[in-house]
This record gives structure tokens, C-alpha cells and sequence, in this order.
């Protein structure tokens, strides 16, 4: 590591100062650096070696009500002198915004506890190779339909990153985080099929071993070899549960602070109202340790807690920072930055009992496109996944797309089985909902 | 001052205090291990961007974002480093860490042997200081006016500006030393109309490699808030869109996101060098409808997909890939190309000198054909037309690829029907480009919107496409 926290801290303070000695009635600054090695073997021999070294620095500026924002890469003592200066340029033209400003300083994270976030993963370039190799060759052994490959990697990151403001908050800690994954394609006849898996995780040791994510990544492949198109249909639809996140982000989106203000919702207006089955329950734990997205406070300084989002379906909280919380005459709720944890209880049901209680209908396991309209809620999505009939999987199916809008699907869901496989910044397993439009043939 | 490589060499060597000496030390130690290849890339970007929300300026925001990036070959392997300080000890520690990929013993020296000088495509300009700050903000407050003053169904406006002025500097381990300023301007328009409770969302935009008077010249930025408007107002009448198979009739222009997925990514010389792209292998094969031309042109002035040199130093062409429906080439980075035994075709890109550069697309479009456009729709009986897309996604390996359309109308007996809601529409790459049946007179190229990601990189590109008809493609509505 190049930097260590006491610089960061030191940087965040000359910026802080700086920043008032150019006339600022507040700011607030952040630095970040990180270092890292990110390597893929592909074919069993090393295809790339990245050493990956990054920084920057951050500060906002406020003039009273109007602020100015900049950054750069370049932490030198001029460029701090140099980037306080352009925000407060950017700050001379930006218009009064009743709502602009720091966080209350009240709410400012007062301690800040160890969440165990820094694993830093103590390996050399030669072993992560041979992780590599031993993925990618647990994947290439798996089958002899699979002929090819895009590689298997190793990623470690070390991240430090420090966040400080007039109201003289400063805080900061350091994060790992590693990553092994693994693409692999097959083959038979002309049908050739692509598919990948991954494991993610703060600590080394927790990582999924190589030969599980190689032989994961094959199953997946293999298991997409012969799909076929479909007949255009209504049924139920179950998204498998490394997909399941992707809603919960559509959710999010819709929640969101700036949507709600923007009037940019199909959930406007739905706070305490009825928007799942009364026994669907969201929860966010930002304190989560080792959480792949905890953090003490959010990006504006402010203390986060766990919270509830969602509680037997009703909507109980909007995603807010300061500024979106102003405008619509509530609090923040930590949320600068985003949501940090998510949780969705699950109705208990492994992933064979809800491939049985759907009975027929659409299992989706992959999804392209974006497709989602958080005003409208209308949703798209080009998929692939298997068709299922009398609970049994029956063949891949690709080249289709499901479509539906997200208010009669999250109201449709009937269950959420306890097989989430990723330990990610959304846990929740696979989900099943009563009934979409699939478009194929 | 103006030669785009002179401007460069001053910001990214005089200027942090670095010799020509420093840049040949720098490369000898990359090839003091037995490297194929190497290259040293240095990037100076500027960016400022402005936005506009709720009636008032809320934001702005100035970036610099500085380093090099530096690259050793050996066959297949590649080693990268970087760093984003501008100096000898930083850039030769970056460089013993490249290195490292290829055994040690000595392939060379090397100094800077010759001065790659493109033709310019575009002035070497900087956008950020075109306009001064007054006018670039009451531009922004006269497209709020303008949308706000279209129909009273507009509730909220968002306009945002963004200028970036972007220098690098390349040298090979031929000794090479090619330079390129890079301006990049940008404007969009986000509109929400309400009627009767229902709410609906359009954006509208443009940009190019130009100073910020591009947007003022005939009214341009005043056209992004006309159109944002008139897509959203649009849509409060759209009906749920179809589902199934159907016969769709894409508008020219923005549309070409079409090919920039269909065949665009699967026809990069690295997944066809790996072997992983439905069109590996094919060249010289019948992969579109003979009516289909389509071309990868980094080479047209001032055009947000344009480079006068790639990122590798190598000068952009206007590369055929598909000819009357015959594969005719891939697109090339240096490396794939000499893996391949093909010519470098100038699409060596990447994001910045953090990132290693892979073949990518510039400008990607189809030539125009001979159809009355009017007489592409009139062709259809039943089907959908869909004008504008709001993104898209491939899978290069399957050859799946998904576009979501955000404006579209039926087609009834010939005619624009009713419009419908946004829907994805997906097919088959190498089996949608042969279902092509028509091809209209009227090539369009986008409003200068484009950007593409590729392995979480990514790049500026062009799209475009005169009016054509594909006999059958997935739509993924809901009415069934």
C-alpha cells in the first residue's frame, strides 16, 4: 500500500482546510486509494497479469446554499490546492438550492465500530496462477462438451478510503475484497453455449474453492447445450436466486430518494401501503461484519443502522440521503451510498420444492437488457433458463423474453426459497412469481 | 501551437518534467525481458459537467483524472501496470511489474524512432473553455424553458452538460510516438409528463467531438428538448406492446444499435482469435441477407465514435466487415491482429491508462439500400416499427442479443398504428442479420449518444443505419 490512513486523513483535513481558507462556508472531502493484482489463466496457460493501483480524492464545496463539486486521481499537495479551487469555481455558478448541504451534524457517525472488513489476501502471483488453473481446470475436466474457454481469474483488491466534513467528522477504514470466477463454453453440433460462475467475499479463506467454482461454471454451460425457443405464453415464472437480486435493485430504484421527489415512481406515493404478500419482509444491516456492502456511516458521514424496509409487505421506508430527505420533509436514513445489506426473508422452500409447487412455467437463470421502467414499472427482459413441467425441469430454453409490470409481480409473488448460493449485498434465494407474459415463437 | 502530437508530448512529458530520454529508459526496462510487444500510454483528461434539475443549476463538477499505463506482450500473455503519478521512479517500478509476464533475458532497446502524425478528424480543442460559464447555463435554462413550454403535461425537466478534453500519448517498442486531443461534448434531456395519474419518461440527446457552439448551432440542443418531449407525450398513449414473433421495421439511425449488437462485438478480432464468437471462423461466409453492408468507421470528422489514432497509435480506418451480406473482416487491436496474422484495423481502445486496451468498436453502420422507406412500411401487414432504443446487450458466444426499444408503433395493413410500451426485443445475431429483407435509401447516423461496455470498460461509440425491415424478431411485450 502506498498510502497509509494517517495520509488519507491528513489529505481529507488540508482539503477540509483549504477548502475554507478558499471561502467555504462548509465542505466535505473523501480519498480513497487501492492496490491490487488481477490475473486470468485461460487454456491452462497465464493470459493476463494486471497490478492494479489506484487513488483519488473528492471535495464538495457549499457557499451557503450553492455548491461545486471536484476530483482527480493526482493527490500531490498543488493538485489539493488546485481541485478546491475548481469546485469553488463550479460553486460560483450552481444556483441556490434550499436543499443542498451537509448532513446534520448530529447524525454523524460518533464512533465508528470495527465491521471486519480487512482480509488482505497474502498470496503471490505464482499461487493465484495456480488458483486459476485449478478453476479452470476443474471446469475443463467437467465435460467433454466443454471445448473452450474465456478463463478463470483471481482478483484482490486492498482498498483505504477516508471521509471527512466542516462539521469535523473524519472517519476511515480499510477493505479487501476477492473475487475467483470462471467462463467456459461448449459445444455440440453448431449449438455452442457460454456460461460463468463466481464467488466474491471480504475474506480469502471464504472464498468458494477454485474447484467448486470451475465445476459450477461447466454445469451451467453444459446444462445450456440444445435450448430451444418457446411458444409465446403466460405463466409462472421462477427467477433463480443469483437473478432474485436484480429485482430487489428494481425495487430500490423505485424507493429511492431522488425517484420519490422527481415523481419518478411506480411507488410513489406507497409509503405504508400494501406493495408484497403480507409476508414478505426486506431488512438492511449495514453493521453486518464482514458484509460484502457494510459500512459504519454512509457517504455523507452519517451513522448507519439496521433497519427495515419492508415489513409483511407493506413499504416502510424510502432510500434516502440528506439532500433527497430535505426535499421531501423527512430524515435521511444513512443511505448515501446506497442500500448496504439487504436481506429478504425467505418462505423456507429448498429450490426442488419450488421448482414442484410452480408445478409448469418458466425457470429463468439468466437475463439480459435492462428493460425495467422505474416510473412506469412496465418491465422487459431478454432471458434464458429451462421450461419445467409436473415440477421437473424438461429442457433449456433461450431466445425468449419475460415481460409483465414490477407492481402486479412483486404483488404476484408466491414464495422465496432458502437456496440463495452467493453471499452478496442482496441475500435472498430464488423467486417465484404467479405469472408473466414469456414472448417467443 | 495546434499539431495535436506537439500538444501532447508538452502536457504529458514537458509538463510533468519527463525527457524523451526518460520515455527510451522506460521502455528498455519492458524489454529487457523477452517481450513481443510493448507500449507506454499516458492520459491527461479533463472533464466538467453540469446539471440542470427541477428548474435550477444543482450540480457541477470538474475532473482530472491522470497516469500511465504500461503493457509487455510475450505470445498470448500480456503484463500491465500503472500509475497515476507522472514520474521516472513511479513509471519504471510500473514497468518492472509489466514486465514480468515474459522470462527474463534482453529483447531489445528501444528509442523514439519515428512520430506518427494521423490525419485530424477533429481540431485539438478544449471544449471546457468553448462556451464561457454564463452562456453553457443559459443554454441549460433555455432547453428547461423550451421542454416546460411544449405542453403543460411537462412536470419535471433535467438537462445535463458534459465537456471532456482528453490527451494522450503512445509508445510502442518500434519506437513509435503517436499523440491525439481528444474533445468529447454531450447533452441530454430527460423529460416526465403526467396526465390523468399516469406518468411517463423520455430522454433526448446528442453530442460530438466539438467545441460546446455544436449545440447551438441551428438550435441543436433546443431540438434534444423538443424531441425529449414529444418521445414522453408519445408514450402517455402507448398500448401494451405485443408478444411473439413479428415482422419489425427498425427507423433509421439510433436504431443501428441493431448491428452494433447483432454482429458489431461478435465480429472483435479477440473473441474471434479465441474462438468464442458465433462468427469465429466465418470469414468469407454468407452471414447477412446480400442487401446488408456494414462498415466499422472510426475516420468521420468530428463524429463521438472517431479517433484519429487509436489507443494503440495505430491511425482508424473505415473497415468493411460485412459485404453484400459476406463476412469480410474482424475488427483488430495490434495484438489480436498479429496473433491472427491479420492487419491492425485502428480498433485498439480503451477506457483509460488504467485499463488494457481490446478491439472495439467505433462508428458501426449499415450503408443505405434502395427502399422508399415509406414503402418498408407499407410491405408490412402486421408488425411493429420501432424508432428509438434505449440500450442493449449480446451474448457474442450464442449469438443472442437483446435491444430494448423505448418508442414504437404497430403496423396495421401497411400503416403506423398505435404506439405501444417500451419492450426488449431479442434474436439471434447471425440469424436476424439474413432475415433483413429490406434496406431503405435514407442511412442516418445517431444524435452522438452512444457508449459502449465491454469487460467494465467503457468507450464512446457511433451507430447508425438507414430504415430496414426484419422479417421476423421477438418482441417482448405483454398482449399475447
Amino acid at each position: 500500500m502506498s498510502a497509509d490512513i494517517n495520509q488519507l486523513q491528513q489529505t481529507v483535513s488540508e482539503l477540509l482546510a483549504e477548502a475554507k481558507s478558499q471561502g467555504a462556508s462548509s465542505a466535505e472531502a473523501g480519498v480513497h486509494g487501492s492496490q491490487g493484482l488481477a490475473l486470468t489463466v485461460r487454456l491452462g496457460e497465464t493470459e493476463t497479469i494486471e497490478h492494479t493501483n489506484d487513488h483519488g480524492l473528492g471535495v464538495t464545496v457549499y457557499f451557503d446554499q450553492r455548491k461545486g463539486s471536484a476530483n482527480t486521481t493526482d493527490l500531490s499537495p498543488a493538485a489539493i490546492k488546485e481541485t478546491v479551487a475548481a469546485a469553488c469555481r463550479i460553486a460560483k455558478y450552481t444556483s441556490e438550492d434550499p436543499a443542498a448541504g451537509l448532513a446534520d451534524a448530529e447524525l454523524m457517525a460518533q464512533d465508528i465500530p470495527d465491521l471486519d472488513l480487512n482480509h488482505p489476501w497474502q498470496i503471490d502471483t505464482e499461487q493465484a496462477i495456480e488458483i486459476a488453473r485449478e478453476c479452470e481446470d476443474a471446469a475443463r475436466s467437467y465435460d467433454p462438451r466443454i471445448n473452450n474457454s474465456e478463463g478463470a481469474s483471481v482478483h484482490t483488491q486492498n482498498s483505504l478510503f477516508v471521509y471527512g466534513n466542516s462539521h469535523g467528522f473524519i472517519g476511515g477504514y480499510p477493505t479487501t475484497r476477492h473475487s475467483l470466477s470462471c467462463a467456459v463454453l461448449a459445444q455440440e453440433g453448431e449449438d455452442m453455449q457460454r456460461d460463468y460462475w463466481y464467488s466474491s467475499h471480504r475474506v480469502p479463506s471464504e472464498l468458494d474453492s477454485a474447484q467448486a467454482v470451475g465445476v459450477e461454471a461447466a454445469r451451467r454451460t453444459v446444462s445450456r447445450l440444445g435450448s430451444r425457443k418457446i411458444d409465446t405464453t403466460e405463466c409462472p415464472i421462477l427467477f433463480k436466486a443469483d437473478l432474485a437480486p436484480s429485482l430487489v435493485r428494481s425495487l430500490f430504484g423505485a424507493i429511492r430518494g431522488a425517484a420519490i421527489y422527481r415523481e419518478a415512481s411506480f411507488l410513489l406515493d406507497h409509503l405504508g401501503e400494501q406493495i408484497f404478500p403480507d409476508w414478505v419482509k426486506v431488512d438492511e444491516n449495514p453493521l453486518l461484519k464482514r458484509g460484502i456492502a457494510s459500512a459504519p456511516f454512509d457517504n455523507e458521514g452519517v451513522a448507519t443502522h439496521p433497519r427495515n424496509l419492508v415489513e409483511e409487505g407493506i413499504l416502510q421506508g424510502y432510500i434516502l440521503d440528506s439532500y433527497a430527505a430535505r426535499k421531501l420533509n423527512m430524515q435521511t436514513t444513512g443511505n448515501a451510498g446506497g442500500v448496504r445489506n439487504a436481506r429478504i426473508t425467505s418462505t423456507g422452500e429448498t429450490f426442488e420444492e419450488l421448482l414442484k409447487q410452480m408445478d409448469t412455467g418458466l425457470l429463468v437463470t439468466e437475463m439480459m437488457g435492462q428493460g425495467g421502467s422505474t416510473v412506469t414499472g412496465d418491465y422487459s427482459r431478454g432471458a434464458a433458463g429451462f421450461w419445467v413441467e409436473n415440477g421437473e425441469i424438461q429442457y433449456p430454453v433461450e431466445e425468449i423474453t419475460v415481460a409483465g409490470n414490477l407492481k402486479e409481480m412483486f404483488m404476484g409473488l408466491q414464495a422465496i426459497g432458502s437456496d440463495n448460493q452467493i453471499p452478496g449485498s442482496i441475500d435472498t434465494g430464488s423467486w417465484l412469481i404467479n405469472k408473466m407474459t414469456v414472448a417467443g415463437n | 501551437m495546434t499539431d495535436a502530437l506537439d500538444l501532447a508530448r508538452h502536457t504529458l512529458l514537458e509538463t510533468p518534467g519527463l525527457s524523451e530520454n526518460d520515455l527510451s529508459r522506460v521502455m528498455d526496462k519492458l524489454l529487457s525481458h523477452q517481450v513481443d510487444a510493448a507500449d507506454v500510454y499516458f492520459q491527461y483528461s479533463r472533464l466538467e459537467s453540469w446539471v440542470l434539475d427541477d428548474g435550477i443549476i444543482k450540480e457541477g463538477n470538474h475532473s482530472i483524472e491522470q497516469g500511465a499505463g504500461l503493457r509487455a506482450i510475450s505470445g498470448e500473455k500480456t503484463g500491465f501496470a500503472y500509475t497515476d503519478d507522472l514520474l521516472l521512479p513511479q513509471l519504471l517500478e510500473a514497468a518492472g511489474a509489466a514486465r514480468s509476464i515474459a522470462r527474463a533475458g534482453q529483447s531489445g532497446t528501444q528509442a523514439i524512432a519515428s512520430l506518427h502524425n494521423a490525419p485530424r478528424l477533429y481540431a485539438p480543442i478544449n471544449p471546457l473553455d468553448s462556451l464561457s460559464e454564463e452562456l453553457k447555463l443559459e443554454l441549460m435554462h433555455k432547453l428547461d424553458a423550451e421542454a416546460r413550454s411544449i405542453d403543460p403535461r411537462v412536470k419535471q425537466v433535467s438537462v445535463s452538460m458534459v465537456a471532456a478534453h482528453d490527451t494522450m500519448l503512445v509508445m510502442n517498442n518500434h519506437g513509435m510516438l503517436s499523440g491525439d486531443v481528444r474533445p468529447l461534448i454531450r447533452m441530454n434531456v430527460s423529460v416526465i409528463v403526467e396526465h390523468n395519474g399516469r406518468r411517463e419518461q423520455a430522454g433526448s440527446g446528442g453530442g460530438a467531438r466539438r467545441t460546446l457552439d455544436f449545440f447551438l448551432e441551428d438550435d441543436r440542443a433546443l431540438g434534444y428538448a423538443r424531441e425529449a418531449v414529444r418521445q414522453a407525450l408519445v408514450n402517455l398513449e402507448a398500448i401494451d406492446a405485443p408478444a411473439g414473433m413479428l415482422p419489425v421495421v427498425l427507423g433509421a439511425g439510433w436504431p443501428g444499435i441493431l448491428l452494433h449488437e447483432a454482429v458489431g462485438h461478435g465480429l472483435e478480432g479477440d473473441f474471434n482469435r479465441k474462438g468464442t464468437s458465433a462468427f469465429s471462423g466465418r470469414i468469407g461466409e454468407q452471414v447477412a441477407s446480400p442487401l446488408c453492408t456494414v462498415v466499422d468507421d472510426g475516420t468521420l470528422p468530428d463524429r463521438r465514435g472517431s479517433l484519429s489514432v487509436d489507443d494503440e497509435g495505430t491511425a482508424t480506418e473505415n473497415t468493411v466487415l460485412i459485404e453484400n451480406g459476406i463476412l469480410k473482416n474482424y475488427m483488430q487491436d495490434t495484438m489480436n491482429a498479429r496473433l491472427m496474422g491479420m492487419a491492425p484495423t485502428g480498433n485498439g481502445r480503451r477506457e483509460s491508462y488504467a485499463h488494457l486496451p481490446m478491439p472495439r468498436m467505433t462508428n458501426t453502420y449499415m450503408l443505405a439500400g434502395k427502399s422508399d422507406p415509406e414503402e418498408i412500411i407499407a410491405s408490412v401487414d402486421k408488425g411493429l416499427y420501432a424508432v428509438n432504443f434505449s440500450g442493449g446487450q449480446v451474448d457474442i458466444t450464442s449469438g443472442k442479443f437483446v435491444f430494448s426499444a423505448s418508442e414504437a408503433y404497430l403496423i396495421e395493413n401497411g400503416k403506423i398504428g398505435a404506439p405501444v410500451k417500451g419492450a426488449t426485443l431479442i434474436g439471434s445475431g447471425p440469424e436476424v442479420m439474413t432475415q433483413i429483407s429490406m434496406v431503405g435509401n435514407n442511412l442516418e447516423l445517431d444524435s452522438g449518444v452512444g457508449t459502449c461496455g465491454k469487460e467494465g470498460q467503457s468507450v464512446p461509440v457511433g451507430v447508425g443505419q438507414p430504415t430496414l425491415k426484419i422479417d421476423e424478431l421477438t418482441v417482448g411485450g405483454t398482449a399475447t
